[in-house]
């Protein structure tokens, strides 16, 4: 279970985030609300990118820094800037080696998630040779073979075309995972268990994606 | 160290190798071609810093080393270590340091006018002050006439510092990296 | 890995390890200065014309690597001519020739990738005080950057072309530099939120 206790972020003085008060334990998360409104800094909050300035964060009972990073993935708008190695397999080694994996395991966990998603075929590519699909795929699949109980992701699908946003989307429902998906688009969000529209660094509103996306849609005409 | 040390310290090294195949702009009346990847250096020291920025140009000059042909015409491996101008490659890290420091040193006043006499300090006096020495001990010949030899270079530098300081000052406005 | 100047073979010079190859390189560099004599040269010129041949490589080769400092060099044999004369011209001249020769029959018979591995091999037993795992990723990530700033390069260019503005170094660096530093930025929180500490 996910625990915000009256948590606050400020940058520079300006207030990001104002008293946070949230216990999610649904498996499907979505978080919406416009630019700026403080959504990216939510998500990062929740494995210790970002620190509280004010109260605290904890996912099954644990606080901040490394321990929580184990237990929560992150997934990036662009994954070219998630990538980190040259070839593909070396880039899905990085986390594990991270982790303190012997050679075996690592192997195991990478023929694992390849095999899932059918991207054994990309191993001993060159990561900037890949299309956009097969590289947040690959993004992806670098953060579950680090096994965390959590996978958050902001905005993963923005560069995909909708092919790629469909597989994309597809494999995330299968995930056993906890899920939270920071979302622009709407439709992405259809079976989520639930859905916080952030606004102006409150929650605005929280509840099932139906009613939330649908004040959300409606406080956008003017 | 931060990690974001590292990561920036990797960046600057990549920009000076894209920097490398950047084409050349020959300057009118002089016909000296001058590449863009002594901007780099420039760059490095005046938005890193000067540690950050001078290991910008050890890893760089580091795969230069390695084999990978990044500077201008696909040159790399050791053996332009080996050749009369290579005081200048491995001034580039003092010139990135320089640079960086003294951009440090006045961050708080940093304007063009102030951003080019570092760029000018930084990468054409003290780059030259170890330069052409280099030249002037491997090729046996006197300093004045390794210095003559290289003038021909300097209008570029010239330029080119201009450059920088422009776009270290829009930089430092709209991203700044050094924080003090 | 991008593309290095390696000639594939499989002479015994292209299976010596990098760093003893780096070794030989600093210790003939050094002898090649310190025997300041023609019979130096003499004997210099044979090792390298060895190590080419074991090698396997063609003389074309040597004559690639020379050719970048080929300016350089007649400038300096112009000067040396007049200033001292025929015989110190042609032995400065000589001896740049072997010391570049030389450095690129290490390069050549080397792949990059050979290098990196023996950096970090040669980091191993580095006292904990050496970045190591830094050092590695440092290395990493700029071959990995490499295509990405590129690829931004061409982004960039593309769109000050459309605003006439291509041949402006300035409208060309600031967007890079500031794109390139926003990606660093993302690319920094990716490593830490995949445990990198």
């Amino acid at each position: 279970m996910i625990r915000f206790r009256d948590v606050s972020v400020e940058k520079g003085g300006q207030p990001i985030l104002t008293g946070i008060d949230l216990s999610l334990c649904e498996r499907r998360i979505g978080v919406i609300g416009r630019n700026g409104s403080g959504k990216s800094t939510l998500a990062r909050l929740f494995n210790g990118l970002e620190t509280p300035t004010r109260g605290s964060v904890t996912v099954d009972g644990q606080e901040g820094g490394k321990a929580l990073r184990r237990q929560v993935g992150f997934v990036f708008q662009n994954p070219d800037n998630q990538i980190v190695y040259t070839i593909v397999h070396e880039d899905l080694e990085f986390g594990l080696k991270n982790l303190g994996l012997g050679k075996e395991e690592m192997r195991a966990r990478i023929d694992t998630v390849l095999g899932r998603f059918q991207l054994e075929h990309l191993r001993d590519r060159l990561t900037h040779q890949l299309s956009g699909g097969e590289k947040q795929m690959i993004a992806l699949a670098g953060v579950l073979v680090m096994r965390p109980r959590l996978i958050v992701l902001d905005e993963p699908t923005t560069l995909l075309d909708l092919w790629n946003k469909r597989r994309f989307m597809a494999a995330l429902r299968d995930l056993e995972q906890h899920v939270v998906l920071i979302s622009h688009d709407l439709d992405l969000l259809n079976g989520f268990d639930r859905v916080l529209h952030v606004q102006n660094g409150r929650i605005a509103a929280d509840g099932p994606p139906d009613a939330v996306i649908a004040g959300y849609v409606a406080g956008s005409q003017c | 160290m931060d990690i974001r040390d590292t990561v920036f310290i990797a960046l600057f090294a990549a920009i000076m190798a894209a920097l490398a195949v950047f084409p050349p702009i020959t300057l009118p009346v002089i016909g000296v071609p001058i590449t863009a990847q002594s901007l780099g250096v420039m760059l490095a020291g005046g938005v890193l810093g000067a540690w950050r920025g001078a290991l910008a140009i050890v890893l760089f000059l580091a795969l230069v080393a390695i084999g990978l042909p990044l500077l201008p015409g696909g040159r790399g491996g050791f053996a332009v270590f080996m050749g009369p101008t290579a005081g200048f490659l491995l001034g580039w890290i003092l010139s990135a340091f320089v640079i960086g420091w003294l951009t440090e040193r006045f961050w708080h006043s940093l304007n063009f006018p102030v951003a080019l006499m570092i760029c000018l300090g930084g990468g054409v006096v003290v780059l030259y002050a170890i330069g052409v020495p280099w030249i002037a001990m491997v090729a046996r010949i006197s300093p004045l006439t390794a210095l003559t030899g290289s003038l021909s270079f300097i209008p570029g530098d010239i330029v080119k510092s201009v450059v920088a300081a422009g776009v270290i000052v829009t930089v430092r406005r709209s991203y700044p990296i050094i924080t003090r | 890995m991008l593309s290095d100047l390696y000639i594939p073979g499989d002479s015994p010079v292209h299976r010596a390890r990098p760093l003893v190859k780096i070794l030989a390189l600093v210790v003939f560099c050094t002898g090649v200065f310190l025997v300041d004599h023609w019979a130096g040269i003499a004997l210099a010129a044979l090792l390298v014309a060895a190590g080419f041949a074991l090698a396997g490589l063609h003389p074309r080769h040597g004559f690639a690597a020379l050719r970048p400092a080929l300016w350089i060099l007649a400038a300096i044999f112009a000067v040396q001519l007049w200033l001292t004369g025929p015989a110190l011209a042609a032995f400065v001249i000589l001896r740049f020739a072997l010391l570049i020769l030389a450095a690129s029959l290490v390069t050549l018979t080397t792949t990059a990738g050979e290098f990196v591995a023996g950096i970090e091999a040669g980091l191993k037993p580095a006292p904990d005080w050496v970045p190591k795992a830094r050092i590695a990723l440092a290395i990493s990530l700029s071959l990995r950057f490499i295509p990405l700033v590129r690829s931004v390069l061409d982004e960039v260019r593309e769109a000050q072309r459309a605003r006439g503005l291509e041949r402006n170094l300035t409208a060309l660096l600031v967007p890079l530099v500031v794109r390139t530093l926003k990606q660093a930025d993302e690319t920094a929180e990716a490593i830490q939120a995949r445990s990198f500490d």
